[in-house]
Protein backbone atom coordinates (compact mmCIF):
# COMPACT_ATOMS: atom_id res chain seq x y z
CA UNK A 1 0.00 0.00 0.00
CA UNK A 2 2.68 2.13 0.88
CA UNK A 3 3.95 1.70 -2.37
CA UNK A 4 1.61 2.25 -4.18
CA UNK A 5 1.00 5.45 -2.92
CA UNK A 6 4.64 6.36 -3.41
CA UNK A 7 4.27 5.95 -7.26
CA UNK A 8 0.82 7.80 -7.08
CA UNK A 9 2.44 10.94 -5.93
CA UNK A 10 5.39 10.70 -7.34
CA UNK A 11 3.51 11.77 -10.68
CA UNK A 12 1.92 14.46 -9.31
CA UNK A 13 4.75 16.76 -8.34
CA UNK A 14 8.08 15.66 -8.80
CA UNK A 15 7.99 13.86 -12.00
CA UNK A 16 4.70 15.77 -13.26
CA UNK A 17 4.57 14.77 -17.00
CA UNK A 18 3.63 18.24 -18.11
CA UNK A 19 6.03 21.06 -16.65
CA UNK A 20 9.15 18.40 -15.75
CA UNK A 21 9.16 15.40 -18.07
CA UNK A 22 7.92 17.86 -20.96
CA UNK A 23 5.60 14.70 -22.40
CA UNK A 24 2.33 14.81 -24.17
CA UNK A 25 2.49 18.57 -25.33
CA UNK A 26 0.45 18.02 -28.71
CA UNK A 27 -3.17 17.80 -26.91
CA UNK A 28 -2.03 19.46 -24.31
CA UNK A 29 -1.49 22.71 -26.32
CA UNK A 30 -4.12 22.10 -28.79
CA UNK A 31 -7.26 21.51 -26.69
CA UNK A 32 -6.24 23.42 -23.65
CA UNK A 33 -8.38 26.80 -25.19
CA UNK A 34 -11.28 25.64 -22.53
CA UNK A 35 -11.80 24.09 -19.13
CA UNK A 36 -14.42 21.78 -21.03
CA UNK A 37 -11.97 20.59 -23.69
CA UNK A 38 -9.69 19.51 -20.99
CA UNK A 39 -11.69 18.08 -18.69
CA UNK A 40 -12.69 15.91 -21.78
CA UNK A 41 -8.97 15.01 -22.42
CA UNK A 42 -7.88 14.31 -19.12
CA UNK A 43 -10.69 11.62 -18.89
CA UNK A 44 -9.39 10.30 -22.41
CA UNK A 45 -5.61 10.39 -21.80
CA UNK A 46 -6.78 8.62 -17.74
CA UNK A 47 -8.48 5.33 -19.52
CA UNK A 48 -6.30 5.38 -22.02
CA UNK A 49 -3.43 4.97 -19.90
CA UNK A 50 -4.80 3.31 -17.43
CA UNK A 51 -5.78 0.33 -19.73
CA UNK A 52 -2.50 0.02 -21.54
CA UNK A 53 -0.52 0.27 -18.38
CA UNK A 54 -2.35 -2.52 -16.78
CA UNK A 55 -2.42 -4.63 -19.56
CA UNK A 56 0.64 -4.12 -20.57
CA UNK A 57 2.32 -5.04 -16.83
CA UNK A 58 -0.15 -8.19 -17.29
CA UNK A 59 1.48 -9.17 -20.22
CA UNK A 60 5.15 -7.91 -19.56
CA UNK A 61 6.93 -11.82 -19.33
CA UNK A 62 5.26 -12.83 -22.65
CA UNK A 63 6.51 -10.08 -24.85
CA UNK A 64 9.28 -10.91 -26.50
CA UNK A 65 11.82 -8.11 -25.92
CA UNK A 66 12.87 -7.42 -30.08
CA UNK A 67 8.84 -6.48 -30.54
CA UNK A 68 7.69 -5.14 -27.56
CA UNK A 69 7.17 -1.48 -29.01
CA UNK A 70 4.78 -2.44 -31.88
CA UNK A 71 3.10 -4.71 -29.60
CA UNK A 72 2.87 -1.60 -26.88
CA UNK A 73 1.45 0.68 -29.40
CA UNK A 74 -1.55 -2.29 -30.81
CA UNK A 75 -2.36 -1.95 -26.72
CA UNK A 76 -2.71 1.30 -26.87
CA UNK A 77 -4.19 2.27 -30.24
CA UNK A 78 -6.78 -0.56 -29.37
CA UNK A 79 -7.45 1.41 -25.95
CA UNK A 80 -7.79 5.16 -27.74
CA UNK A 81 -9.95 3.49 -30.44
CA UNK A 82 -12.17 2.29 -27.74
CA UNK A 83 -11.79 5.63 -26.33
CA UNK A 84 -12.48 7.50 -29.19
CA UNK A 85 -15.90 5.42 -30.12
CA UNK A 86 -17.38 5.64 -26.92
CA UNK A 87 -16.76 9.25 -26.86
CA UNK A 88 -18.20 9.35 -30.32
CA UNK A 89 -20.94 8.10 -29.28
CA UNK A 90 -22.06 9.46 -25.81
CA UNK A 91 -20.99 12.97 -26.01
CA UNK A 92 -20.57 13.89 -29.59
CA UNK A 93 -20.10 17.78 -28.64
CA UNK A 94 -16.77 16.90 -26.94
CA UNK A 95 -15.59 14.66 -29.88
CA UNK A 96 -16.67 17.16 -31.94
CA UNK A 97 -14.28 19.95 -30.16
CA UNK A 98 -11.35 17.48 -29.77
CA UNK A 99 -11.27 16.74 -33.05
CA UNK A 100 -7.95 14.55 -34.26
CA UNK A 101 -6.45 14.96 -30.79
CA UNK A 102 -8.61 12.34 -29.47
CA UNK A 103 -7.22 9.79 -32.05
CA UNK A 104 -3.44 11.50 -31.15
CA UNK A 105 -3.68 10.08 -27.92
CA UNK A 106 -1.86 6.96 -29.58
CA UNK A 107 1.01 8.90 -30.03
CA UNK A 108 0.79 10.90 -26.73
CA UNK A 109 4.67 10.68 -25.27
CA UNK A 110 2.86 9.87 -22.14
CA UNK A 111 0.74 7.21 -22.45
CA UNK A 112 3.98 4.81 -24.66
CA UNK A 113 7.05 6.32 -22.23
CA UNK A 114 4.85 5.27 -18.78
CA UNK A 115 4.36 1.79 -20.88
CA UNK A 116 8.11 1.53 -21.95
CA UNK A 117 9.77 3.31 -18.64
CA UNK A 118 7.13 1.79 -16.30
CA UNK A 119 4.75 -0.72 -17.13
CA UNK A 120 7.17 -3.34 -18.85
CA UNK A 121 9.19 -3.56 -15.49
CA UNK A 122 6.68 -3.56 -12.68
CA UNK A 123 3.75 -5.29 -11.12
CA UNK A 124 0.38 -4.51 -12.18
CA UNK A 125 -0.99 -2.39 -9.02
CA UNK A 126 2.56 -0.28 -9.03
CA UNK A 127 1.84 0.13 -12.88
CA UNK A 128 -1.63 1.07 -12.04
CA UNK A 129 -0.65 3.50 -9.29
CA UNK A 130 1.82 4.64 -11.45
CA UNK A 131 -1.20 5.51 -14.57
CA UNK A 132 -3.47 7.28 -11.80
CA UNK A 133 -0.41 9.39 -10.63
CA UNK A 134 0.66 10.31 -13.92
CA UNK A 135 -3.03 11.22 -15.57
CA UNK A 136 -3.98 13.33 -11.93
CA UNK A 137 -0.67 15.16 -12.50
CA UNK A 138 -1.34 15.73 -16.16
CA UNK A 139 -5.09 16.62 -14.95
CA UNK A 140 -3.85 19.44 -13.17
CA UNK A 141 -1.60 20.86 -15.54
CA UNK A 142 -4.09 20.86 -17.92
CA UNK A 143 -7.05 22.39 -15.91
CA UNK A 144 -4.17 25.01 -14.79
CA UNK A 145 -3.27 25.86 -18.28
CA UNK A 146 -7.20 26.04 -19.47
CA UNK A 147 -8.32 28.11 -16.79
CA UNK A 148 -5.97 30.94 -17.14
CA UNK A 149 -6.55 30.62 -20.79
CA UNK A 150 -9.91 30.89 -21.17
CA UNK A 151 -10.36 33.31 -18.25
CA UNK A 152 -8.37 35.74 -19.76
CA UNK A 153 -9.22 34.65 -23.45
CA UNK A 154 -12.77 34.84 -23.11
CA UNK A 155 -12.84 37.15 -20.26
CA UNK A 156 -14.90 34.58 -18.03
CA UNK A 157 -14.64 30.92 -17.12
CA UNK A 158 -17.64 28.72 -17.09
CA UNK A 159 -17.46 24.69 -16.82
CA UNK A 160 -19.61 22.45 -19.05
CA UNK A 161 -22.44 25.40 -18.66
CA UNK A 162 -22.08 26.29 -15.14
CA UNK A 163 -20.91 30.02 -15.27
CA UNK A 164 -18.53 30.84 -12.79
CA UNK A 165 -17.55 34.73 -13.01
CA UNK A 166 -17.00 37.34 -15.27
CA UNK A 167 -14.08 39.51 -14.90
CA UNK A 168 -14.91 43.57 -14.94
CA UNK A 169 -12.73 44.64 -17.89
CA UNK A 170 -11.74 41.81 -20.01
CA UNK A 171 -15.40 40.64 -20.02
CA UNK A 172 -15.77 43.48 -22.85
CA UNK A 173 -12.43 43.47 -24.22
CA UNK A 174 -10.70 39.86 -23.67
CA UNK A 175 -6.81 39.80 -24.49
CA UNK A 176 -7.72 36.97 -27.59
CA UNK A 177 -3.84 36.29 -27.51
CA UNK A 178 -4.70 33.53 -24.87
CA UNK A 179 -6.97 31.76 -26.72
CA UNK A 180 -5.13 31.67 -29.94
CA UNK A 181 -2.47 29.21 -30.69
CA UNK A 182 0.33 31.24 -29.98
CA UNK A 183 -0.81 32.07 -25.88
CA UNK A 184 -0.63 28.48 -25.27
CA UNK A 185 3.09 28.61 -25.73
CA UNK A 186 3.06 31.79 -23.42
CA UNK A 187 1.20 30.35 -20.33
CA UNK A 188 2.28 27.13 -20.52
CA UNK A 189 6.24 29.06 -20.49
CA UNK A 190 5.22 31.28 -17.28
CA UNK A 191 3.67 28.31 -15.66
CA UNK A 192 6.92 26.73 -15.95
CA UNK A 193 9.18 30.03 -14.90
CA UNK A 194 7.24 30.43 -11.62
CA UNK A 195 7.54 26.72 -10.85
CA UNK A 196 11.09 26.61 -11.24
CA UNK A 197 11.71 30.37 -9.21
CA UNK A 198 9.34 28.96 -5.96
CA UNK A 199 11.54 26.10 -6.02
CA UNK A 200 8.49 23.70 -6.14
CA UNK A 201 9.98 21.50 -9.22
CA UNK A 202 13.15 21.09 -9.94
CA UNK A 203 14.48 21.04 -14.05
CA UNK B 1 -4.26 22.59 -59.55
CA UNK B 2 -5.09 25.51 -57.87
CA UNK B 3 -6.63 23.67 -54.80
CA UNK B 4 -3.06 21.44 -54.34
CA UNK B 5 -1.38 25.03 -54.08
CA UNK B 6 -3.74 26.28 -51.29
CA UNK B 7 -3.48 22.84 -49.41
CA UNK B 8 0.47 22.82 -49.66
CA UNK B 9 0.72 26.57 -48.87
CA UNK B 10 -1.64 26.72 -46.30
CA UNK B 11 -0.32 24.03 -44.23
CA UNK B 12 3.55 25.38 -44.97
CA UNK B 13 2.60 29.13 -43.66
CA UNK B 14 -0.89 29.24 -42.04
CA UNK B 15 -1.80 26.29 -40.18
CA UNK B 16 1.51 25.07 -39.86
CA UNK B 17 2.05 22.36 -38.09
CA UNK B 18 4.64 22.45 -34.86
CA UNK B 19 3.19 26.24 -34.19
CA UNK B 20 -0.94 26.25 -35.12
CA UNK B 21 -1.87 22.52 -34.96
CA UNK B 22 0.73 21.80 -31.90
CA UNK B 23 1.89 18.27 -33.87
CA UNK B 24 5.00 16.84 -32.92
CA UNK B 25 6.16 19.47 -30.22
CA UNK B 26 8.06 16.66 -28.23
CA UNK B 27 10.68 16.14 -31.42
CA UNK B 28 10.37 19.92 -32.06
CA UNK B 29 11.68 20.72 -28.24
CA UNK B 30 14.13 17.50 -27.94
CA UNK B 31 16.09 18.24 -31.43
CA UNK B 32 15.78 21.58 -32.33
CA UNK B 33 19.41 22.40 -30.38
CA UNK B 34 21.81 21.58 -33.26
CA UNK B 35 20.81 22.91 -36.90
CA UNK B 36 21.90 19.89 -38.78
CA UNK B 37 19.98 17.96 -36.57
CA UNK B 38 16.98 19.67 -37.10
CA UNK B 39 17.16 19.90 -40.57
CA UNK B 40 17.93 15.79 -40.89
CA UNK B 41 14.95 15.37 -38.63
CA UNK B 42 12.95 17.56 -40.74
CA UNK B 43 13.80 15.40 -44.15
CA UNK B 44 13.13 11.76 -42.39
CA UNK B 45 9.90 12.74 -40.92
CA UNK B 46 8.57 14.60 -44.55
CA UNK B 47 9.84 11.47 -45.88
CA UNK B 48 7.78 9.30 -43.72
CA UNK B 49 5.02 11.66 -44.14
CA UNK B 50 4.62 11.38 -48.29
CA UNK B 51 4.93 7.63 -48.03
CA UNK B 52 2.39 7.04 -44.71
CA UNK B 53 0.25 9.39 -47.01
CA UNK B 54 0.18 7.47 -49.63
CA UNK B 55 0.19 4.20 -47.96
CA UNK B 56 -2.96 5.15 -45.70
CA UNK B 57 -4.85 6.79 -48.81
CA UNK B 58 -4.75 3.32 -50.58
CA UNK B 59 -5.76 1.20 -47.84
CA UNK B 60 -8.43 4.00 -46.53
CA UNK B 61 -10.00 3.77 -50.24
CA UNK B 62 -9.52 0.10 -51.08
CA UNK B 63 -9.93 -1.29 -47.75
CA UNK B 64 -11.47 0.43 -45.05
CA UNK B 65 -14.18 2.10 -46.60
CA UNK B 66 -15.25 -0.51 -49.28
CA UNK B 67 -15.56 -3.33 -45.97
CA UNK B 68 -16.82 -0.23 -44.03
CA UNK B 69 -14.15 -1.08 -41.20
CA UNK B 70 -13.57 2.88 -40.98
CA UNK B 71 -13.42 2.55 -36.83
CA UNK B 72 -10.48 0.93 -37.66
CA UNK B 73 -8.14 3.16 -39.00
CA UNK B 74 -6.42 4.69 -35.78
CA UNK B 75 -4.80 1.29 -35.37
CA UNK B 76 -4.36 0.50 -39.18
CA UNK B 77 -2.53 3.78 -39.68
CA UNK B 78 -0.56 3.31 -36.82
CA UNK B 79 0.73 -0.40 -37.61
CA UNK B 80 1.23 1.32 -41.46
CA UNK B 81 3.46 4.38 -39.89
CA UNK B 82 5.41 1.53 -37.30
CA UNK B 83 6.16 -0.51 -40.44
CA UNK B 84 7.05 2.19 -42.80
CA UNK B 85 9.45 3.47 -40.38
CA UNK B 86 11.47 0.29 -40.26
CA UNK B 87 11.62 -0.47 -43.55
CA UNK B 88 13.08 3.09 -44.17
CA UNK B 89 15.36 2.51 -41.46
CA UNK B 90 16.92 -0.98 -43.12
CA UNK B 91 16.75 0.23 -46.55
CA UNK B 92 18.88 3.59 -45.69
CA UNK B 93 21.15 1.20 -43.84
CA UNK B 94 21.64 -0.74 -46.72
CA UNK B 95 22.26 1.37 -49.49
CA UNK B 96 23.92 4.42 -47.76
CA UNK B 97 25.15 3.95 -44.22
CA UNK B 98 26.30 7.77 -44.03
CA UNK B 99 22.97 9.21 -44.07
CA UNK B 100 22.02 6.40 -41.46
CA UNK B 101 24.56 7.36 -39.08
CA UNK B 102 23.35 10.73 -39.79
CA UNK B 103 19.62 10.21 -39.09
CA UNK B 104 21.03 7.97 -36.41
CA UNK B 105 18.24 7.61 -33.22
CA UNK B 106 16.19 10.31 -34.90
CA UNK B 107 14.35 7.44 -37.40
CA UNK B 108 12.78 5.01 -35.09
CA UNK B 109 11.25 8.14 -33.18
CA UNK B 110 9.24 9.25 -36.14
CA UNK B 111 6.94 6.54 -35.40
CA UNK B 112 5.56 8.33 -32.10
CA UNK B 113 5.94 11.90 -34.29
CA UNK B 114 2.00 13.13 -33.64
CA UNK B 115 2.68 14.65 -37.29
CA UNK B 116 2.70 11.64 -38.94
CA UNK B 117 0.27 10.54 -37.56
CA UNK B 118 -1.91 13.63 -37.44
CA UNK B 119 -0.86 14.16 -41.28
CA UNK B 120 -3.10 11.00 -42.00
CA UNK B 121 -5.79 11.34 -40.30
CA UNK B 122 -6.14 14.87 -41.41
CA UNK B 123 -6.01 13.38 -44.60
CA UNK B 124 -9.10 11.05 -43.74
CA UNK B 125 -11.14 13.97 -42.02
CA UNK B 126 -10.42 16.18 -44.70
CA UNK B 127 -11.39 13.80 -46.92
CA UNK B 128 -8.22 14.72 -49.55
CA UNK B 129 -7.89 13.41 -52.85
CA UNK B 130 -4.76 11.08 -53.59
CA UNK B 131 -2.94 14.34 -55.07
CA UNK B 132 -4.59 16.77 -52.15
CA UNK B 133 -3.23 13.78 -49.65
CA UNK B 134 0.24 13.81 -50.99
CA UNK B 135 0.47 17.74 -51.18
CA UNK B 136 -0.49 18.11 -47.62
CA UNK B 137 2.02 15.32 -46.52
CA UNK B 138 4.51 17.33 -48.73
CA UNK B 139 3.51 20.91 -46.97
CA UNK B 140 2.89 19.37 -43.60
CA UNK B 141 6.64 18.42 -43.74
CA UNK B 142 8.32 20.95 -45.09
CA UNK B 143 6.61 23.42 -42.70
CA UNK B 144 7.83 21.29 -39.79
CA UNK B 145 11.51 21.77 -41.42
CA UNK B 146 11.42 25.21 -41.66
CA UNK B 147 9.97 25.95 -38.12
CA UNK B 148 12.68 23.35 -37.26
CA UNK B 149 15.50 24.74 -38.74
CA UNK B 150 14.82 28.50 -38.07
CA UNK B 151 14.20 27.56 -33.92
CA UNK B 152 17.10 25.24 -33.91
CA UNK B 153 19.13 28.69 -35.51
CA UNK B 154 17.66 30.63 -32.83
CA UNK B 155 18.52 28.32 -30.06
CA UNK B 156 22.22 28.06 -31.29
CA UNK B 157 22.61 31.46 -30.51
CA UNK B 158 20.69 31.38 -27.45
CA UNK B 159 23.18 29.06 -25.71
CA UNK B 160 25.74 32.05 -25.87
CA UNK B 161 22.98 34.52 -24.45
CA UNK B 162 22.58 35.84 -20.61
CA UNK B 163 18.84 34.14 -20.36
CA UNK B 164 17.85 34.15 -16.54
CA UNK B 165 18.53 31.27 -15.12
CA UNK B 166 14.63 30.27 -14.52
CA UNK B 167 14.03 30.37 -18.03
CA UNK B 168 17.23 28.83 -19.26
CA UNK B 169 16.26 25.22 -21.62
CA UNK B 170 12.82 24.54 -22.41
CA UNK B 171 10.72 27.89 -21.12
CA UNK B 172 12.75 30.47 -23.05
CA UNK B 173 12.03 27.84 -26.23
CA UNK B 174 8.23 28.16 -25.23
CA UNK B 175 8.68 31.60 -25.81
CA UNK B 176 10.78 31.69 -28.98
CA UNK B 177 8.10 29.52 -30.46
CA UNK B 178 5.29 31.74 -29.59
CA UNK B 179 7.09 34.63 -30.81
CA UNK B 180 7.20 32.62 -34.14
CA UNK B 181 3.67 31.77 -34.69
CA UNK B 182 2.97 35.95 -33.88
CA UNK B 183 5.58 36.24 -36.88
CA UNK B 184 3.32 33.73 -39.16
CA UNK B 185 0.47 35.32 -38.11
CA UNK B 186 1.37 38.03 -40.67
CA UNK B 187 0.33 34.76 -43.77
CA UNK B 188 -3.22 34.49 -42.82
CA UNK B 189 -5.27 35.83 -45.32
CA UNK B 190 -2.65 35.34 -48.32
CA UNK B 191 -4.81 32.73 -49.68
Amino acid sequence: MRAFGKEFLKGLIITNPVFVLVLGLCPLLAISTSVDNALGMSLAVFIVLLGSNAIIAAIRRFVPNVVRIPIFIVVIATMVTIVNLTFHANFPDLYESLGIYLPLVVVNCIVLGRAEAFASKNPIVHSIADALGMSVGFMLALLMISSIRQTLGTGSLSVFGFHFFTLPVLGKHPIAIFILPYGAFLVIALLMVIFRRTGVMKQ
Amino acid sequence: MNELIAIFLGLVLINNFLLVRFLGLCSFFGVSTKLSNAVSMGVAVTFVMALASVVTWIIRHYILIPFNIEYMNIIVYILVIASLVQIVELFIKRTNLALYNAFGIYLPLITVNCAVLGVTLINATEDYSFLGSVAAALGGGLGYTLIMAMMSGIREKLEMANTPKTMKGIPIAFIIAMLLGLAFVGFVGMI
